[in-house]
């Protein structure tokens, strides 16, 4: 066994292990935990398909800034773990049934599972030679080369997705006491300040 | 001998024995940054810092790093016993494993990868949970509010970093370290290096730095007069000293990155000198004494004038700079200076 196979044995095991502590886990900060520590396996995946660019972005997007901020949410969450528990039970039969559908339909579709005749041949067509060109510059000529327009119009529905999210929460409220940095920052002692000479025993 | 090297065993022998040396170097440089930072600290201040262990105190930091060693470790009672230790390894470790991409010159490198940069940005975005998970498992409201603040500004300035360095990989063309500090290789020493092209983005990038890696001004994680010691509250001995010795690596590792991406790595400024990397630690220590001077000169920032700089200010500048620097390199302007990959490097 080389050390590549190895290293796929182990990261690929921690993948599915901590996958699984995902659901397990009783506390869902825990879960969060565990499911950081599946992305980081898969990204160790990624670097050995050789894929070190995919690998680093995995990383980069969704350990270092989408688990940050689903950590911040759960952390700030209240739940309480007694009353999940009790309710557990009773899930557990349709929780078991739609398990069980959705592994049997998995079956059934790898069962039929059939390659075009030269699909291999057909995914290898875009993958230059590893040693003539690196894959961050194959994948440079794929997204802004090649597919330059489908890349642009994906990039746009997201942008229209998240201005979507804004308008749709976005709420104006009159009367709420909001910060006005400019006038904070130009203000000056001068007109910020009054001295008043408060005489003994009168106060103002 | 060196068909014992080329074995397997041999080469796996030689990478630990390399990893050890950086280990070391970052390890012995920790010990004397610590001390420069506390006698700089105290220099501003007209006091005389540490100057009691050994020859003008140079071993201070060694008899605090065996005092917190030697203590024993409180855990507070209702605290997340797995999580709270391991808070401090994952802040250490994440600090300590980026150093293996870091060249010191152009052959000393441990790891030379294609993707160093993204590395270095990858595993710098992984060190917040050090500071997440400590204050969660500490089951403390100080520690608590400490850690939601540091989450947020580490990941606000962390856009901010990554549209900062895509400038300079946009100069380049090259997300290797070795590539960026060809690329500011030529006849004019310093005025080669990408701190003239790039100014703008030093100082952004250093207020960034400072920010990433919650150092004063930006040091409201842990700001004593608010949160007492934010998530390192309940802390205590070895688990804080993981968190101290962590928090000063990843300052020591920006250094590296302002050197590297800024200013020529191990190149000499002057024309004619030879290049090493002397000049590579020469200049980390420079940047070094910047930061603890801005520690004792800058007062701390209050936290919505952190978010604000963080996203309106910077943010916006980063990326227009962006632009402009893609426009710049696209139709090779200004000489060049802006499209090294066209001119060599």
């Amino acid at each position: 066994m080389s050390v590549a196979d190895f290293a796929f044995y182990c990261f690929a095991s921690v993948t599915v292990a901590s996958g699984l502590f995902v659901v397990l886990a009783r506390n869902p900060v825990h879960s969060v935990l565990w499911l950081i520590l599946a992305f980081l396996s898969s990204a160790g995946l990624f670097v050995l398909l050789g894929a070190e660019f995919v690998a680093m972005l995995l990383v980069i997007v969704y350990v270092g800034a989408v688990a940050v901020l689903f950590l911040f949410v759960v952390m700030m969450l209240d739940v309480d773990f007694t009353e999940f528990k009790a309710k557990m039970a009773a899930y557990f039969p349709i929780a078991g049934l739609i398990g069980a559908v959705f592994l049997a339909q998995l079956v059934m579709v790898f069962g039929v599972w059939q390659s075009a005749d030269g699909a291999a041949q057909m995914r290898g067509a875009p993958t230059p030679d590893p040693a003539a060109r690196h894959n961050t510059a194959a994948l440079g000529d794929l997204i802004y080369d090649d597919y330059i327009h489908l890349f642009q119009a994906a990039g746009l529905i997201l942008l229209v997705a998240m201005i979507g999210a804004i308008v749709l929460t976005l709420r104006h409220r009159p009367n709420v006491k909001r910060q006005d940095v400019l006038a904070q920052m130009y203000r000056d002692p001068a007109r910020a300040m009054e001295l008043k000479d408060v005489k003994p025993g009168q106060g103002l | 001998m060196a068909d014992f090297l080329d074995t397997g065993f041999g080469v796996a022998l030689t990478i630990m024995a390399q990893g050890l040396m950086v280990i070391a170097f970052v390890m012995i440089s920790l010990l004397f940054l610590v001390y420069g930072d506390r006698k700089i600290w105290a220099a501003v201040q007209m006091r005389r810092g540490p100057n009691v262990v050994g020859a003008f105190g140079l071993l201070q930091t060694v008899a605090d790093a065996l005092k917190y060693v030697v203590k024993e470790v409180v855990i507070p009672a209702g605290v997340d016993r797995p999580v709270f230790l391991l808070a401090p390894m994952i802040s250490f470790v994440m600090a300590m494993i980026a150093w293996a991409v870091i060249p010191f010159s152009d052959r000393l490198v441990l790891a030379d990868l294609n993707v160093a940069i993204l590395y270095v940005f990858a595993i710098s975005s992984l060190e917040v949970y050090g500071v997440i998970m400590g204050g969660w498992a500490s089951n403390s409201k100080y520690a608590f509010l400490g850690s939601l603040r540091s989450a947020a500004q580490m990941v606000s300035y962390e856009v901010s970093i990554g549209l900062i360095i895509v400038g300079v990989i946009l100069s380049t063309g090259s997300l290797n370290f070795g590539d960026i500090v060809a690329a500011q290789d030529g006849s004019f020493g310093l005025f080669n290096w990408y701190w003239l092209p790039h100014l703008p983005m030093v100082f952004l990038f250093f207020i960034s730095a400072l920010a990433e890696t919650n150092r004063p001004p930006f040091d409201l994680p842990e700001a004593e007069s608010e949160l007492v010691a934010g998530y390192q509250v309940e802390y205590s001995s070895t688990p804080f000293l993981l968190f101290m010795a962590g928090e000063y690596i990843a300052i020591f590792l920006m250094c590296a990155l302002m050197t590297l991406l800024f200013f020529g790595g191990w190149l000499s400024p002057i024309p004619g000198l030879p290049d090493g990397a002397l000049w590579m630690v020469a200049k980390m220590g420079v940047f070094f004494f910047l930061f603890a001077m801005v520690k004792a000169i800058v007062p701390r920032y209050r936290y919505d004038q952190l978010m604000r700089l963080g996203w309106k200010v910077f943010l916006p500048m980063s990326l227009i700079w962006v632009v402009i620097v893609a426009f710049f390199a696209k139709f090779e302007l200004f000489g060049g200076a802006y499209a090294r990959w066209a001119v060599g490097g």
